[in-house]
């Protein structure tokens, strides 16, 4: 059961204040510093059919800084997003990662930006991990022309080609077999690069995925399928959705990994292990055990169906941004008040791109009927009235 | 029109490419045979040669040599990195090949019949059709799905639907419904080097039926314009439109209707989407009659549309109401002789076209 689980993890913070080996006791600018430390992750990984990886991680100043800058952006990000949305800027549907952010900046660190990742609807951080800014991501979600999408596309549609991040899907599964294609092709192209195609507890259960699996498996494509398990799909806790909710392990032949979602470096470790695997060898699961603080989305509260002791448990014992924080400090690579400045710069950055999105204006009304088609044809499109607004495809 | 198609594409500069069906050219002036089963194969064929980006996905399209043997040949060609026999998989493959696309490659999808895509179909519409305006133009889907569609002979109520209406319902995609040979050979050409998602609708009753071919239309280069239909017989008193098999019934019907001094036109439309509205109400003006014949169901249907944009542009022009030949509004019945009222026959157009006809037979 989700809850039982949860409480037995709150011994793990003790490890994180024992550091392996030390950084340099007179401290140097730590974002250039690339002295290598060594870090436990919270727990060993958890292995099916593979040998897991090893539970040290190498680490230095910089990526350190780096995660806890990066995390803390996403994190004040998704709040504005939840302000916006309640002040009716945000319409329809918005999904938000806080408490998820260590998986974005922990892959990142472990791949390329020629590596591909498709996700479902819980975009937004995942975008921002591809190199997408502030402004697309909040002028997407008040549908601007400074949007990611131009404003046509809205929360679940954020997508960065140029570094290979195919969204953004709303059919909850979908996005499984997609990513598969896209090992497909990076395979057939002979690129040397990995697909990671990120799923939910919820979504783990869709017959698609183990169809993309299969042929995966039987076509040794480089597909990493990682199953982000904040234990509940909707409001429909795991316990209720799946006979296994053993994720790591539902691909039966396919190797799977059980990682702490919740550790950025445990993260990256993992990352890292799946891509030379599945460059090697074939297809691979991740399960991610982590939490979102929100609700599913914005118009759930997220406390008819878990308690708020759960919620604040987890806050208070797993937040990833404080896990890097104590790392930080522990280590003595900078001191409280320069990660406070950097969150104040952050929550200025984000109030900064707020205000400029605000500015960017709505798509002209001729937008309409762009991008139907890449090649249109010349043909006619039709508004509402076709007597009225009518157009050419280009 | 076809000449001015043919310098587009020579332009194009396919020269390199030999035709793989070399065999069948001669320099009498002999029409040539070909039928529609050899047209989509070199049509295949052709298009993976000159681009290594395209290729082929399905259900026994590799070892099998194709389910109705369109892909007879080509997985010796091209190998199994480019020919790939898949699972009885449809959501799975079907995904896998969209995302293939996103990333550039140009798969052709087959299903073995149109019924199977219904698995899949929310990755026809969801994942392909819907991505290039969702991303505004980020996402473009050169991906192409075949494959029979239609009533076949006898197989019954789950394997007789034509989803020609469903689809082209879709902003997005294209839907193409080739006839005759030079169809088959000219639009999986340009389907699969369209730029965007391609639902493209054969007919296994036609696989086998021969057809005249030119010379221009074997060239490795030749492809037709996706939209636009042709005129396959010219006419005065009644226009009749249809698609794919009911093509070939329409002209019998217009032999039929010239007997009685009726002389109808015949428009094969070969584009569902985009519709060809313009070639229809040319053709309405010029005769103030139609007729639409399709084989799929009555309601919602490609007749429906052809009805309602030739009511909204033409309406003047109309001596009588549109008649519209379907399906009949049941599932495919399987006895000979129910199965033949389920599906329009030669004498339904013809009567159609009589009825619309009955203000004035010159």
């Amino acid at each position: 059961m989700a809850l039982s689980y949860l409480r037995s993890s709150s011994s793990r913070s003790a490890n994180l204040l024992k550091p392996l080996s030390s950084g340099l006791s007179l401290r140097s600018p730590i974002s250039t510093d690339t002295t290598p430390i060594t870090v436990e992750t919270s727990v060993p990984f958890t292995s099916h059919r593979c040998d897991a990886p090893s539970r040290s991680v190498e680490t230095n100043p910089k990526e350190l800084l780096t995660f806890f800058r990066d995390m803390a952006l996403m994190r004040r990000m998704e709040i504005a997003a939840d302000s916006l949305y309640k002040a009716k800027l945000i319409r329809g549907f918005c999904h938000l990662y806080d408490g998820q952010e260590a998986f974005a900046v922990g892959m990142e660190a472990a791949i390329t930006k020629k590596d591909c990742i498709i996700t479902a609807y819980r975009d937004h951080c995942t975008f921002m991990g591809r190199g997408g800014t502030l402004l697309e991501v909040f002028a997407e979600l008040m549908g601007r022309q400074a949007g990611c999408s131009k404003g046509k596309g809205g929360s679940m549609h954020f997508y960065k080609k140029d570094s290979n991040f195919y969204g953004g899907h709303g059919i909850v599964g979908a996005q499984v077999p997609l990513g598969c294609g896209l090992a497909f092709a990076q395979k057939y192209s002979k690129d040397e690069t990995v697909t990671f195609a990120m799923y939910g507890d919820g979504a783990a259960n869709q017959g698609q995925l183990f169809e993309a699996l299969n042929i995966s498996a039987l076509w040794d494509l480089p597909a990493i399928l990682v199953c982000e398990n904040n234990h509940y799909g909707m409001g429909t806790a795991e316990w209720r959705a799946a006979k296994s909710p053993a994720y790591y392990k539902r691909g039966d032949y396919v190797p799977g990994l059980k990682v702490d979602g919740m550790d950025a470096l445990a993260v990256k470790q993992a990352c890292k292990f799946a891509k030379e695997h599945a460059l090697k060898s074939g297809p691979i699961i991740l399960e991610m055990d982590t939490y979102r603080y929100h609700g599913h989305s914005m118009s759930d509260p997220g406390s008819t169906y878990r308690t708020r002791d759960e919620i604040s448990g987890v806050r208070q014992e797993r937040d990833p941004i404080e896990r890097i924080r104590k790392l930080i400090l522990s280590h003595d690579l900078a001191s409280e008040k320069e990660l406070k400045d950097i969150e104040k710069e952050v929550r200025k950055e984000v109030d900064d791109a707020i205000t400029r999105a605000k500015e960017s204006p709505m798509p002209e009304p001729s937008k309409l009927f762009t991008n139907v088609y890449a090649k249109g044809l010349g043909v006619e499109s039709f508004g509402a009235d076709r007597k009225e607004v009518r157009a050419t495809l280009p | 029109m076809l000449g001015i198609v043919r310098q587009k594409m020579l332009e194009q500069s396919l020269k390199k490419i030999r035709p793989a069906v070399a065999v069948l050219r001669s320099y009498s002036s002999a029409a040539k045979q070909m039928n529609v089963r050899e047209a989509l194969n070199s049509a295949l064929n052709e298009e993976m040669s000159a681009d290594s980006k395209v290729f082929l996905i399905g259900e026994e399209v590799g070892e099998y040599q194709g389910a109705y043997k369109i892909t007879k040949g080509l997985l010796d060609k091209y190998g199994t990195e480019r020919v790939l026999d898949t699972p009885i998989t449809e959501a799975g493959f079907a995904g896998i090949a969209v995302g293939a696309a996103y990333y550039g490659l140009k798969p052709v999808v087959e299903f073995m019949t149109f019924n199977f895509s219904m698995q899949a179909i929310d990755h026809i519409i969801n994942s392909a059709a819907k991505s290039n305006y969702m991303s505004a133009g980020q996402i473009s889907v050169p991906i192409v799905f075949r494959g029979p569609n239609g009533a076949a002979a006898g197989v019954g109520a789950q394997h007789s639907q034509c989803y020609a209406a469903w689809y082209a319902t879709c902003p997005g995609l294209k839907v193409l419904t080739p006839y005759n040979s030079e169809d088959a050979r000219g639009l999986l050409k340009a389907a699969i080097r369209d730029p965007d998602p391609v639902v493209f609708l054969e007919n296994e009753l036609l696989y086998g039926e021969s057809f005249p071919i030119s010379n221009e239309v074997l060239d490795s280069s030749f492809c037709l314009p996706i939209g636009k239909a042709k005129i396959e017989r010219k006419g005065k008193h009644v226009t009749i439109a249809a698609y794919s098999k009911m093509v070939g019934y329409s002209l019998k019907a217009a032999e039929i209707l010239e007997k009685d001094g009726i002389d109808a036109e015949v428009i094969n439309l070969r584009s569902i989407r985009p519709l060809d509205r313009s070639t229809i109400n040319d053709s309405v003006r010029k005769t103030n009659r139609l007729v639409t014949v399709e084989e799929a169901f009555p309601q919602h249907g490609v007749g429906a549309e052809i009805c309602a944009c030739v009511v909204e542009e033409s309406f003047a022009y109309l001596d009588a109401p549109v008649e519209r030949i379907a399906g009949a509004d049941v599932p495919m019945p399987y006895a000979a002789n129910l199965e033949r009222m389920a599906v329009p026959q030669v004498e339904d157009i013809v009567r159609a076209a009589k009825r619309a006809c009955y203000r004035s037979v010159p």
